[in-house]
């Protein structure tokens, strides 16, 4: 154990030094103000073409998932739409993955290159699927394993799914730290890294990023070959952004400019994402807005210095579900397509409904990923924690749902709509945002580019908003 | 009290920060409460519960706190049926 001051400030104040040891990465040197950075400079300077991680990926059986179509599902779509309309639905099988979801991808180059470097172990702090992905990366490349969760509240009672991704890190040899709520997670992971000396597996650096760029980019080749077309519209589930940012960026490096990259969050508007009390009264860990809209809204509140995970530079549109839409096309894929999947994979399949419904016939978008189930994880447990405790429960119009007090899952197909968040709003937001660490009035040419690039926007409309904004 | 012999698989409970440690900024709920780990490994002697213990975890390390649980297991499950899902995706249903 280290001699060194453990408390919470001395900690944080230790930071930088810590992140450099456990990254390899000097983010000094891609910084060029408080709010601009040069991005594709740090992800470039992995060292990686996307051959490479497609190469290092198979050695530790990720990637090459299969694309499906979703026949009966489109079927039933197309039933409920407008003549003409209904685009085939087409899903991504990431529960294929060692572990069983995306975020094998996304630790597989972290993993890789803690080996190649010589770190004896490596670190994440995850309540999700990352953890278990972690754990199993590190077992194939010979490294020790830490995974931190935000497990239970001050009861000491977990959700069953995030109790089943505590099961699944200690089942790939992964020593497993059970917190309880609070974002000193945080603050625990800074002084895991200090103690052992492991590489720090953030979510955020550019080596998850780049292994989540295979994705899109077989995405891209495998509906290419097929329709000799690129995918009309791809739908993310978005937490953190690094899923989006990974996914796109693979896409465009594989051609796909005019494909619309659409987030798709849960929305659990008015549940308070640090409190002991609200902790048990969502059922859904990730993929819904109390991480999607901060995220996007200013990507650096992370890990590392600098999020490689930048969603609104690649996000076109954003659609919201409620927990109970998901629910229920989770129960309509189980039932009709045949596939036993976990709801947090279903997010962008719910929202795939809504967008396939005002597409046409001939288009195709595709969800782009899935997540294994099982006890915990399964939308039957995780429906029946929510009830005992004390969320309501039934079937009725979705638009009744209240985050923390009732899932309504819908009675019928047609009834799965969602909601559209609004782009500009989110854009704004960043900016004000941006402003809180650099006053717009030393706001430099440079610096409006990067903000231009980093919301997908051009420079003027930046300008224009900071005018409005000051 | 019973005697938990040394090497058992057990878990045991650190109080990380108090509550006047923890961070900024926390809602009051949270403020209220320690922060609190949870971690297993095998035990390094023989012990009761409520002690101050040493394990030794999976990877190797030896960690110190309060030991809760004797042999921890995993009982999560599929949860009690919700026949709501039921009818979902049956002709009649879509």
């Amino acid at each position: 154990m280290s001699t060194k001051d453990t408390s919470y400030s001395a900690i944080m104040a230790r930071k930088n030094e810590i992140m450099k040891a456990s990254l390899g990465i000097d983010f000094n040197e891609y910084i060029t103000s408080p709010i601009t950075f040069d991005y594709e400079k740090l992800m470039a300077e992995t060292g990686y073409q996307i051959q490479d991680i497609a190469r290092i990926q198979a050695e530790t059986k990720v990637g090459e998932t299969p694309l499906f179509e979703l026949r009966r599902l489109t079927e039933e779509v197309r039933k409920i739409s407008d003549p003409g309309k209904g685009a085939m639905i087409m899903v991504k099988d990431e529960a294929a993955n060692a572990s069983g979801s995306f975020k094998a991808r996304r630790a597989s180059i972290s993993a890789y290159e803690a080996a190649q470097k010589g770190y004896q172990g490596m670190i994440a702090a995850s309540s999700g699927n990352y953890g278990a992905a972690v754990a199993s990366q590190a077992a194939q490349r010979g490294l020790k394993c830490i995974i931190l969760q935000e497990v239970f509240d001050s009861r000491g009672v977990g959700q069953p799914e995030i109790i089943e991704k505590g099961r699944a890190c200690e089942a790939y040899g992964a020593e497993t730290l059970k917190l309880s709520v609070g974002p000193e997670l945080f603050y625990m992971l800074l002084r895991t890294l200090e103690e052992t000396g492991y590489f720090n597996a953030s979510l955020y650096t550019p080596f998850g990023i780049r292994g989540v760029e295979t994705l899109g980019w077989e995405i891209a080749q495998q509906v290419q070959t097929r329709y000799q077309k690129a995918p009309d519209a791809v739908v993310i589930t978005h937490a953190g952004g690094g899923n989006l940012t990974g996914t796109a960026r693979g896409l465009l490096a594989a051609g796909c400019v005019d494909t619309r990259i659409v987030a798709c969050s849960v929305d659990l508007g008015g549940l308070h994402m640090a409190s002991d009390v609200d902790f048990n009264k969502k059922s859904f860990t990730t993929g819904h807005t109390g991480f999607g809209v901060p995220f996007a809204t200013w990507p650096d509140r992370v890990d590392v210095p600098r999020n490689a995970a930048r969603s609104l530079r690649y996000m076109d549109e954003y659609q919201l579900v409620t927990q109970g839409e998901v629910f229920y096309v989770t129960e309509l894929l189980t039932k009709i397509e045949g596939l036993e999947r976990g709801p947090a994979g279903n997010i962008s399949l719910t929202a795939a409904i809504t967008l396939a419904r005002q597409m046409d016939r001939d288009q195709i978008v595709v969800v782009q990923e899935t997540e294994y189930t099982g006890a915990g994880k399964h939308h039957n447990s995780q429906l029946a924690f929510a009830r005992e405790n004390g969320i309501e429960v039934r079937r009725g119009n979705p638009t009744e749902n209240v985050p923390g007090k009732s899932i309504v899952i819908p009675e019928r197909l047609a009834q799965v709509w969602g909601k559209v968040q609004e782009m500009d709003k989110l854009r704004l937001s960043y900016l004000k945002n941006a402003a809180h660490h650099l006053p717009i009035s030393e706001w430099l040419e440079s610096d409006y580019e990067f903000l231009a690039a980093d919301i997908k926007k051009d420079k003027n409309w930046v300008k224009q908003q900071a005018n409005l904004l000051n | 009290m019973e005697k938990i012999a040394k090497g058992s698989w057990v878990e045991i409970e650190q109080i990380v920060l108090n509550p006047e440690e923890r961070a900024p900024s926390l809602p009051e709920d949270t403020r209220k409460v320690p922060y609190v780990l949870h971690v297993s490994g095998f035990l390094l002697e023989d012990a009761e519960l409520g002690q101050e213990v040493s394990i030794k975890t999976v990877i190797g390390r030896e960690l110190v706190g309060l030991l809760i649980t004797n042999n921890p297991s995993y009982t999560h499950s599929f949860g009690k049926t919700v026949p709501e899902l039921l009818t979902i995706g049956l002709p009649e249903d879509k």
